[in-house]
């Protein structure tokens, strides 16, 4: 008896102690520590629940979590920044599947005592465990799939899709309403189980690839609500605390993301975005004359200016280049050149994304200024540098009622003086685009790759600055 | 579990749902990541149920499946938390 006391004060603990990390988390100065708290708590959770009185075999506990807690720490030690959306994915996948595990095996406990009746309220709640820890676990291995490229990330979209999962999803409760009818006939377990996978499946194969971090941020929330769920599967306060906690910031963030692409969550959710851009850009009219500009001319235009805002774009992490640009921040601000860089919120493939890139080259986080607060100064900056980023900066989305991305809420990078896009080649952006921008008289055009075009900026700018 | 029970559980995820929303709503975008990181660290939660679960002495079908989920909710929670850690390292202000 005082033992289960003594584990429900830890609970206690580790909840309070999950709310103050998620505190400290929200403000950067706090964030390391934050993260420390919250670790602790869960430290706290896991030790007290040893001490229950149905935990008889330590062997086997203590093997898995040394195993999972090697594999974890080698993965996230190896991660590049790059893949940071790839891991979350996967992780989210994982606490998905462990719910649905959790969930099923307290089912398969329960059904295997003889002339078992469930209760209408613990099977409902291990229904819901299961089937939004099964969305998670499928729905996340298909965005990390896209997000790895092992799956077309264009929207697949298919005739009747949503008829059918509606279907599957009544087929799915039927199934789950003989399942506390019948608790001890397995099989009708197994079909929510199947039926739910596939539905996973299916909700995120739509969801085109620009739109992924509003589906990680989603999926995040899930893995919350489904470790939620599961707490009410087993009459555990502490799991529905934290699983509540990760369930509010996962909608926050997919709000905030929404927000960002001026769409809706029902429209991300039921897909095919990629369809009707790619119909756009084939009618787009009359070519795009755009103006040149070679390296040289690149770096002279830097050494006059007094002015620079840079707007970087995955682009700009996927060919490495953020080391590169960091030396050219660093020999400008020599200079006396103000250098500030414009963060869209959906720059990168996650939230925040773009902040950790250039964190891990070392620019310092209050030179990163959100959208709101820096679209003003575009007009009075001599040169806005563009370098692997497209959609955010379309001047369409303000001007063109009839572009796809009208009303999204864009960097006002083409006021600037003079607009330098440093990109590959003329191609649309990942919203499958023209941009109009690039033909814009104050807009010159660096081609090439982002690395090696800004390693040549900074050698001529190195030989035009007295050292 | 009975209804009584039921209600109070239902009252601790409303309330820890306001705190969420009320806390979350306020992090600055360039925490959004690690945000996101850390508290897929915290819904690995679970591996509390399934140590629970993985507890008994024989071998079952149910023991199976909450060896298998302590296995994916250890990784979810230490990989979340050192991943999570790493980039908060990397987060620095202007030396000045």
């Amino acid at each position: 008896m005082e033992k289960e006391l003594l584990i429900k004060i830890a609970y206690l603990i580790a909840s309070v102690m999950f709310i103050i990390g998620i505190k400290m988390l929200g403000k950067t100065s706090t964030a390391r520590q934050g993260n420390f708290v919250s670790a602790v708590a869960m430290l706290i959770a896991v030790l007290a629940t040893l001490l229950d009185s149905q935990v008889l075999s330590f062997t086997e506990i203590f093997v898995t979590v040394l195993v999972g807690s090697a594999i974890g720490t080698v993965v996230a030690q190896r991660v590049e920044m790059t893949s940071m959306p790839e891991m979350v994915a996967i992780f989210n996948g994982f606490g998905g599947a462990a719910s649905v595990l959790v969930a099923t095996s307290e089912y398969w406990r329960m059904a295997h005592a003889a002339g078992y009746s469930m209760q209408v309220v613990v099977g409902v709640t291990i229904i819901i465990s299961v089937i939004i820890g099964c969305v998670t676990l499928t729905g996340s291995l298909v965005a990390f799939g896209k997000l790895k490229g092992l799956i077309n990330g264009r929207a697949i979209v298919f005739t009747g899709q949503h008829a059918v999962n509606a279907i599957l999803f009544l087929a799915a409760l039927a199934l789950s309403v003989l399942v506390v009818l019948q608790p001890n006939v397995q099989i009708w377990m197994m079909g929510v189980l199947f039926i739910a996978l596939l539905l996973g499946v299916l909700t995120v194969i739509p969801i085109g690839g620009a739109d992924m971090p509003v589906v990680i941020s989603l999926l995040n929330s899930y893995s919350g609500i489904a470790a939620c769920a599961t707490g009410f599967v087993l009459n555990n306060q502490v799991l529905i605390i934290a699983g509540a906690l990760v369930g509010a910031s996962g909608i926050i963030l997919t709000q905030i993301m929404c927000k960002a692409m001026n769409r809706s969550l029902i429209n991300v959710l039921l897909g095919g975005f990629g369809q009707t851009s790619a119909a756009t850009s084939t009618e787009g009219g009359e070519e795009i004359v755009v103006k040149e500009v070679g390296v040289e001319e690149t770096a002279m235009l830097f050494e006059s200016a007094s002015s620079v805002i840079i707007v970087p774009g995955y682009g700009m992490a996927v060919a490495q280049a953020q080391h590169i640009v960091r030396e050219l921040t660093d020999l400008l601000e020599k200079q006396n050149i103000s250098v500030k860089f414009a963060i869209h919120p959906v720059a990168g493939r996650m939230p925040g994304h773009m902040n950790v890139l250039l964190a891990e080259a070392n620019i310092p986080y209050d030179k990163l200024i959100e959208m709101d607060q820096i679209n003003d100064e575009f007009a009075n900056t001599d040169i806005a540098l563009i370098i692997g980023a497209n959609d955010v900066v379309n001047p369409a989305a303000r001007t063109n009622p009839s572009s796809p991305i009208y009303g999204m809420p864009v960097l006002n990078a083409d006021k600037a003086r003079t607009v330098i896009v440093c990109k590959r080649s003329m191609s649309a952006g990942y919203a499958g685009i023209e941009n109009e921008l690039f033909g814009y008289p104050n807009c010159l055009m660096l081609f090439g790759d982002a690395k090696s075009s800004m390693t040549k900026v900074v050698s001529e700018l190195k030989e035009l600055m007295p050292a | 579990m009975n209804a009584e029970s039921l209600i109070v559980l239902l009252y601790v995820l409303v309330l820890a749902s306001f705190v969420g929303f009320e806390l979350i709503s306020k992090v600055p975008p360039t925490l959004h990541t690690p945000l996101m990181s850390g508290s897929n660290a915290i819904s690995g939660i679970t591996i509390v149920g399934a140590i629970v679960a993985a507890g008994p002495n024989e071998w079952s079908v149910s023991k199976g499946l909450a060896i298998a989920a302590l296995l994916l909710a250890t990784l979810n929670v230490v990989g979340g938390y050192v991943v999570t850690d790493r980039m908060l390292r990397m987060f620095k202000k202007k030396k000045k």
